[in-house]
């Protein structure tokens, strides 16, 4: 037990070294751009950039960050939220991989799992795009090209479509609510689109699990 | 020095930072690997986990190198393949880019050659405005995590239906965006079928691996299911596309 609490206080304490370094690395970049080509930023377009964009992303920020690191664990976490993609790419990976490995996302295992997964899966992101940013020349009428456009334009259906059926099918009674939920909403509400969706994470997960919290309750689980 | 989007000292700039993220990824990649054969976790069973992981990679990580060319045209290729290999995505780096851009009286889409003060206020828009959730996770993960495990020991199978309910909720969320183009369907546009069907096929293809599985005792085959389906569903895209846009 204690060797397993000290494992999890490391990842927390190298977790947040890592991070916070991260921020401080990349806010550098724009200052070292500046210094080494002797510039200093558009101050008014820079605070406007940052009003127009900023309030949104960092509500969905706070949103996300408690939506998603209770099912990314800990390891999982501090990775995904440097490296990015975690609804499309990082946290299907996690959920692929505690599936696969039949454990529970909570317990240590699981929290081994998902970091594995995780971070296997930033590495080889990270490779490919260094290997499309070497190779851009060649790759690019190969990448935009026509008949590809479908295929690259419909990863989250196949992705969701996927992932759907087998959690649908195990936890078939807490999910008849929220699919039905979001079908309404994203069909009737044009708003509803590829950009909101990530909105609607948060919005799917507390209203499941205020639908389950209700059944369990009730005996209905 | 002048400037230039395409300049190699952004590159090696941004080469650095990409090998301090890639470092970060290989560190807790060790740390997990290392704990999870200290408490008795089988090699096989890890390798497993990290190929299906990296083949499942594959397809998405593609798309983002697309996103890399997208933005390239208007950023110059340094700073889309550092955005794009950190926090962003194509659709929150075009946003921030547009806004800083066209706070600056410019338009995005529309400039050939920005100056070092234009290209700095646009890569700071990027980098502040997507910053909250690295630092906020240091701040609440481990205490979020702590009221999960607490919440599992006064009662397991809520703990359980907690954890389920997440994921179930996440899932709804994409399913739901599926059908979002939907309505047109009625008014005679089509096209809005697409995603459902493509989304249908790899169900399916889901489905198909685990009665393979289950018949023929291909266990390989439901650990890659899911890049399978993945792989499968897009490639369903292009003639479900042709056929019914």
């Amino acid at each position: 037990m204690n060797k397993n609490m000290s494992y999890m206080d490391s990842v927390h304490r190298c977790g947040r070294i890592w991070n916070l370094s991260m921020t401080v690395v990349l806010l550098l970049f724009p200052l070292a751009v500046g210094l080494i080509f002797g510039a200093a930023p558009d101050w008014h377009g820079f605070w406007m950039g940052v009003i127009a964009t900023a309030p949104m992303y960092w509500a969905v920020a706070v949103v996300e960050t408690f939506t998603f690191i209770p099912m990314l664990g800990a390891g999982g976490s501090y990775l995904s939220f440097v490296t990015g993609n975690i609804s499309n790419l990082k946290l299907p990976v996690a959920i692929n991989a505690l599936e696969q490995a039949e454990v529970k996302a909570s317990s240590e295992e699981g929290e081994i799992v998902s970091t594995i997964a995780i971070a296997v899966s930033s590495i080889v992101t990270t490779v490919i795009i260094i290997i499309g940013v070497i190779l851009i020349r060649p790759l690019t009428p190969l990448l935009n090209a026509p008949v590809l456009e479908p295929a690259f334009s419909q990863i989250l259906p196949a992705l969701f479509g996927a992932l759907g059926v087998v959690f649908i099918s195990k936890n078939w009674k807490i999910s008849i609510a929220p699919v039905l939920l979001m079908l309404v909403l994203f069909i009737f509400v044009p708003a509803l689109n590829a950009g909101t969706v990530g909105i609607m994470v948060p919005v799917g997960v507390l209203f499941t699990l205020a639908v389950s919290r209700i059944m369990y309750k009730k005996g209905m689980l | 020095m002048d400037f230039n989007i395409n300049s190699p000292i952004l590159f090696l700039l941004v080469g650095v930072i990409v090998a301090a993220v890639l470092g970060q990824s290989v560190f807790f990649l060790v740390k997990a690997w290392k704990r999870g054969r200290e408490i008795g976790m089988p090699k096989e069973k890890l390798k497993k986990i990290a190929s299906t992981a990296a083949v499942f990679t594959i397809a998405p990580a593609v798309a983002i190198v697309i996103s890399v060319i997208t933005l390239s045209k208007d950023l110059g290729l340094p700073l889309p393949w550092l955005r794009l290999s950190v926090v962003g995505s194509l659709s929150y780096e075009t946003i921030a880019a547009s806004n800083a851009e066209g706070a600056m009286g410019l338009v995005f889409g529309q400039v050939s050659n920005l100056t070092a003060s234009q290209y700095i206020t646009v890569a700071g828009v990027m980098t502040v405005s997507i910053m909250l959730g690295i630092w906020l996770v240091p701040v609440v993960c481990k205490r979020l995590l702590g009221g999960m495990i607490s919440m599992e020991g006064r009662d397991k199978k809520w703990g359980e239906i907690f954890t389920n309910a997440m994921f179930i909720g996440m899932i709804s969320a994409f399913l739901g965006y599926v059908f979002c183009d939907f309505l047109g369907v009625f008014s005679g546009d089509l096209r809005g079928l697409i995603p459902v069907l493509v989304m249908f096929v790899s169900a399916i293809i889901m489905v198909l691996c685990g009665l393979v599985k289950k018949r023929l005792g291909w266990r390989w085959i439901a650990d890659y299911a899911l890049p399978i389906s993945l792989i499968l569903g897009m490639a369903s895209a292009i003639p479900i596309t042709a056929m019914l846009s």
